[in-house]
């Protein structure tokens, strides 16, 4: 004889354990997964920093893994400086660590307590622009812009070292910040008539 | 990235003691950052040098040192590197970006690792970073490979510049052992060839730092060259690149340096073709000779064939710019 019930407990109990299951399985591989991290992942490491970037000094707990370009952009919020490549291939984050161009994405910041770091927000003079930042305007030293925080920056330390005796040494020693746009004649244009004045 | 733990030393020694089985030391970073990044170095601990090594550039009775922390701008830069070693100031220069090298340090420039991109790819094998896995560029894309000295288990190239200076300089390695006891290497023997370990990229003991770099003095401020073939004119590593150096007296070559990089698993001495040019006149038929001399022992890989005639006018290029250039 045929129950008028008889589907709806067969539905009862696949729908029932299959909830059961459901709910007891992401805990069981939760905890899993913990005990797996706990036995063959290093815990992550933090360290207090006390950090001076553009003449301001920032305390901070960071994660050891943190680069400099990381703590820029992410900790501080001085999202200027840009991650392009964050291997060293492209300068989109170059900036000056004691005066020096350096690359933020192969910084560690763990290894910059003590050092002055100047970043592209830290060039202008309240609101008057730095001249380099005015030759880039003047001279179209950009397209889409992206690259132009590194540049700038690069360009800066270039006139400081005192390589601009022609464009050839200037295009040399502009070589670590790559433009996809291809403004270069521009840049370098801009950095001429900087080092010019 | 892995998590690390990160401590700082204060001196050489106290360095070298905090070093345990899953640290790695740091100092410029400008390789190892990337390579933790690409996950093919996971240190459980980084040890950072910059303040515990010498950063000095000093002359010494017989020579030059320079302190293992010396960044390769202010090598390059260095009043006295430039006058009496002119060969290492260019290399130097012909390297990486201003930026790269106002952060790269002396020491970490010997200890940097190859590009193979077999190395950097974790999908693909590779015997340096994963020992038995093979050597994918042995029958893939070895277009940037060696053409001399490899093994069947690698045939990846060391990429440093300056190193290539360095050894036809005949400089020695300062380095400093986890016992605490110093010891001195020549340069030609700091580095090793892939051979049967190609994990191994130089003979540095494990846990030990380099401390500095000595150059012992020479005559090569007049003549001298380092040339490299790039792929681009700047900001590219070489395919080949030559250093040259003749001490001449009259037309006649007294002593001859010769060396290579993008050639080798180490920095490459060209010694049969230094024998050959001594006391030979400074012509170009003897520049081509000796450059005959040096590829004649090499042998190149199915598709990296274009560097042996890439080498031999490279060579000859480099000792007739010796005589013109400075």
């Amino acid at each position: 004889m045929k129950s008028k019930y008889s589907s709806s407990r067969r539905f009862f109990i696949k729908s029932s354990s299959a909830f059961t299951a459901l709910a007891i399985i992401p805990g069981s591989v939760k905890s899993f997964f913990e005990q797996v991290k706990e036995k063959f992942f290093v815990k992550k490491q933090k360290i207090p920093l006390e950090v001076s970037i553009n003449k301001k000094s920032y305390q901070l707990d960071v994660d050891t893994r943190t680069t400099l370009l990381d703590l820029l952009r992410e900790n501080i919020g001085l999202t200027g400086t840009k991650k392009g490549c964050d291997h060293g291939q492209c300068g989109a984050c170059t900036v000056h660590i004691d005066g020096e161009r350096k690359l933020s994405c192969l910084t560690l910041a763990a290894m910059i307590p003590g050092k002055e770091i100047t970043t592209i927000e830290g060039l202008a003079n309240g609101d008057q622009l730095h001249p380099m930042q005015e030759a880039f305007i003047e001279n179209d030293g950009l397209q889409c812009g992206y690259c132009t925080p590194g540049q700038i920056m690069s360009a800066v330390a270039c006139v400081n070292e005192g390589h601009t005796g022609s464009i050839e040494e200037i295009k040399e020693f502009m070589s670590g910040n790559l433009c996809r746009c291809a403004a270069y004649n521009g840049i370098t244009k801009a950095i001429q008539q900087t080092a010019n004045t | 990235m892995k998590p690390f733990e990160f401590q700082k030393a204060n001196d050489e020694n106290s360095a070298v003691e905090m070093a345990e089985k899953q640290s790695m030391y740091i100092s410029g970073g400008t390789n190892l950052i990337d390579l933790m990044k690409n996950h093919i170095h996971e240190p459980d601990k980084l040890i950072d040098l910059t303040d515990a090594l010498s950063s000095e550039i000093s002359t010494t009775p017989n020579g030059v040192r320079i302190g293992a922390m010396a960044r390769n701008t202010a090598v390059a830069e260095d009043s006295n590197i430039k006058s009496d070693f002119p060969l290492l100031s260019k290399a130097i220069l012909k390297g990486a970006s201003p930026q790269i090298r106002n952060m790269a340090s002396t020491g970490g420039n010997l200890l940097q690792r190859t590009r193979c991109p077999y190395f950097y790819d974790t999908a693909l094998p590779c015997n340096k970073r994963k020992p038995g896995s093979g050597c994918g560029a042995l029958k893939g894309d070895h277009r940037m490979s060696a053409i001399i000295g490899y093994s069947d288990n690698c045939v990846a190239v060391h990429p440093s510049d300056m190193c290539v200076a360095m050894v036809a300089l005949d400089a020695k390695v300062e380095i400093l052992k986890n016992d605490g006891t110093s010891a001195m290497i020549n340069f030609e023997d700091f580095h090793r060839l892939p051979g049967e370990n190609p994990q191994r990229d130089n003979n540095l003991p494990e846990g030990a730092i380099i401390t500095a770099i000595e150059i012992p003095e020479n005559s090569f401020q007049k003549n001298f060259e380092y040339l490299k073939l790039r792929d681009r004119e700047s900001y590219a590593f070489a395919l080949i690149s030559v250093a040259a150096a003749l001490d001449i007296s009259g037309n006649t070559i007294k002593s001859a340096r010769l060396a290579s990089g993008g050639v080798a698993h180490k920095p490459w001495r060209w010694n049969k073709a230094e024998i050959f040019l001594k006391d030979r006149e400074a012509t170009e038929e003897n520049f081509k000779q000796a450059a005959e001399i040096a590829v004649a022992d090499v042998k190149p890989l199915e598709n990296n064939q274009f560097k042996v005639e890439m080498l031999k006018g490279a060579i000859q290029q480099a000792l007739q710019n010796c005589l013109t250039n400075n």
